[in-house]
């Protein structure tokens, strides 16, 4: 574990911070300009997965394991929305017979 | 923390029940679970607080009063719910069970002291709503409802969670207490904190439907059953609006100048957009939908100009915001069964017909608008107090002209109540059980005593 943390720590906390903002930047900038409903649930799972190896990443620095526990409830939490959110387009899809969210524009002012 | 237990105990319970098709004894068995629930919030109001479950959560009189308030909604809301679920479905013991879900993460929400249970608890509470607001399953707005909710919902919860990320990474700590501690006693802030602050705020705003992130609010309000968009605009906005302002009240005052302006753009663009796109509604659950945009705005003001008034000024407001927008909800589901329509039209002529249902109504829009003898004029009296105190002069002048212009779309509603004919005959009547009657009389008669006797209130906390 020991070996591990310094192996973590050879690499300078600003990396973490660049690379995940980085990879939460492209899931933000997926969710706004895909059409598909399927990669912009991807997109989404790309900012939470981001925002996990930040909290790891931050953890290992500080040697506090709360962060850690953190990721384990986004995890969680990220699966049971994802199933939530799965089963809502198979719903929708019986309906349009798309993912497409074009198809999606009953709504509107 | 009995209520949390008793809750989700109760959501589980209420499976079962459903499990052995004992139908008629859905909702009682909901009501008096939320009652024992109530009762352990009040049983608990003169204990000291302290966080319990190594600084997890903390009821103190600020969560309680808002639990108890959330409470009271979810079980008004419930008892309108008992024809009106029959009429969707076979299935209706998830219905409960999922409000009752979405209640516990209120109280989450409410009652947070570390970040884990406000992200835990936002969760909770809309995981459940997709399924809720999704519930049709052949109403293909309901569908598109429900797939925005989704999509969009957890978009914000990602900013939140690298808010909430970034924020740990600058203070090495979850907990709000020792946030509060490293934000008063460091001298040098790191920038990831600021970030942080700014995605949090992002994120919460979504979440509270406040403009420039308001846009899938009004659809999915309309989308939704009647029902479930007045659990969404009462219920789940005053949590998130409840976990917003705790978080800056406990943890981020003392850092007031950098967010104070990014809040404040944020509020009056919520006001001008909430505002004036209700104006051009022609659908009452829309117009409810905006309006409700526009009280998020209102209740911005108390977040902006923080202080020892604001928590029971914001207590007012959402009292008389979730008693207003129950009766309008309930009012519109009474109309819409009748009529099979959402639009203004089909409240006309509704004085002649049902005179009481439409003074109730009269008296929730009035509410809503602010007119003085209400409770929601004492909300908006405090929320510009507020404002004075901190010699805003703009916001106020931004806060009248808007007040002035919500007048008019919510007096539209009756006006075609009181000066338009129907075409239909007039002995038609709107058939209104007796849980609806105790419902709308709770919620009217509470309006009019906060409005005469601030004090009940104003005095809790």
């Amino acid at each position: 574990m020991e070996n591990f943390l310094t192996q973590i720590q050879g690499v300078p906390l600003n990396h973490y911070i660049i690379f995940c903002s980085i990879i939460f930047a492209i899931g933000v900038t997926g969710v706004l300009i895909r059409r598909n409903v399927i990669i912009i649930m991807m997109s989404i799972e790309l900012m939470l997965n981001s925002v996990n190896l930040l909290l790891a990443a931050f953890s290992a620095y500080r040697g506090d394991a709360s962060g850690q526990v953190f990721v384990f409830f986004i995890m969680a939490l990220a699966a049971a929305e994802v199933a939530v959110g799965l089963a809502i387009i198979v719903m929708v899809y019986r309906h349009t017979k798309s993912v497409d969210i074009e198809s999606l524009s009953k709504l509107r002012w | 923390m009995g209520a949390i237990i008793t809750l989700s105990i109760l959501g589980i319970f209420l499976l079962y029940l459903g499990l052995y098709r004992a139908k008629n004894a859905l909702l009682p068995v909901t009501i008096v679970g939320a009652l024992v629930a109530l009762g352990f919030i009040l049983f608990q109001w003169n204990e000291e607080a302290v966080p319990l479950y190594h600084g997890m959560v903390l009821f103190d009189r600020y969560a309680l009063a808002f639990s108890a308030l959330c409470m009271l909604a979810t079980i008004l809301i419930l008892l309108l719910s008992k024809e009106y679920f029959r009429t969707i479905s076979d299935n209706i013991a998830e219905y409960y069970c999922l409000i009752v879900f979405s209640l516990m993460g209120a109280l989450l929400v409410t009652a947070y002291h570390n970040f884990a249970m406000l992200f835990v608890g936002i969760e909770i509470m809309s995981v459940a709503l997709y399924i809720l607001v999704g519930i049709r399953k052949n109403d293909p707005s309901s569908n598109e409802a429900a797939l925005k909710y989704f999509l969009m919902g957890a978009f914000s919860t990602g900013f939140l969670l690298f808010g909430i990320t970034l924020m740990y990474g600058a203070a090495g700590t979850f907990d709000l207490g020792e946030l509060r501690n490293y934000v008063m006693t460091t001298n040098e802030i790191s920038p990831l904190f600021y970030g942080g602050i700014l995605l949090l705020l992002c994120g919460l705003c979504f979440k509270i439907g406040a403009a420039p992130f308001h846009f899938w609010t009004p659809d999915v309000y309309d989308g939704a059953p009647i029902l479930i968009t007045a659990f969404m605009s009462t219920v789940v906005k005053v949590a998130a609006f409840v976990g917003f302002f705790r978080l800056f009240s406990m943890v981020l005052v003392p850092l007031s100048e950098f967010w104070t302006p990014v809040l404040l753009t944020v509020t009056i663009i919520t006001l001008f957009v909430g505002n004036i796109t209700a104006l051009v509604q022609t659908s009452f659950k829309r117009m409810m939908a905006y309006s409700s945009i526009s009280h998020a705005g209102y209740m911005l003001f108390a977040i902006v100009s923080i202080g020892a008034a604001s928590a029971p000024s914001i207590l007012m407001y959402a009292s008389a915001y979730c008693l207003a927008s129950i009766i309008a909800f309930a009012t519109l589901i009474a109309v819409k069964r009748k009529t099979g329509s959402e639009h203004f039209e089909s409240f006309n002529g509704l004085a002649k017909r049902e005179p009481l249902l439409a003074f109730i109504l009269t008296i929730a829009m009035l509410s809503l608008a602010g007119i003085p003898l209400t409770a929601g004029f004492i909300g908006k009296f405090l929320m510009f107090n507020n404002v004075m105190g901190n010699y805003n002069v703009m916001l106020l002048v931004i806060a009248a002209v808007n007040a002035a212009v919500a007048i008019y779309y919510y007096l539209h509603v009756v006006v075609n109540m009181y000066f338009r004919d129907s075409e239909e005959p007039l002995e038609q009547q709107i058939p209104l059980t007796n849980a609806y009657k105790v419902v709308l009389g709770i919620a009217a008669v509470l309006t009019i005593a906060f409005g005469v006797y601030p004090d009940v209130i104003l005095k809790l906390l």
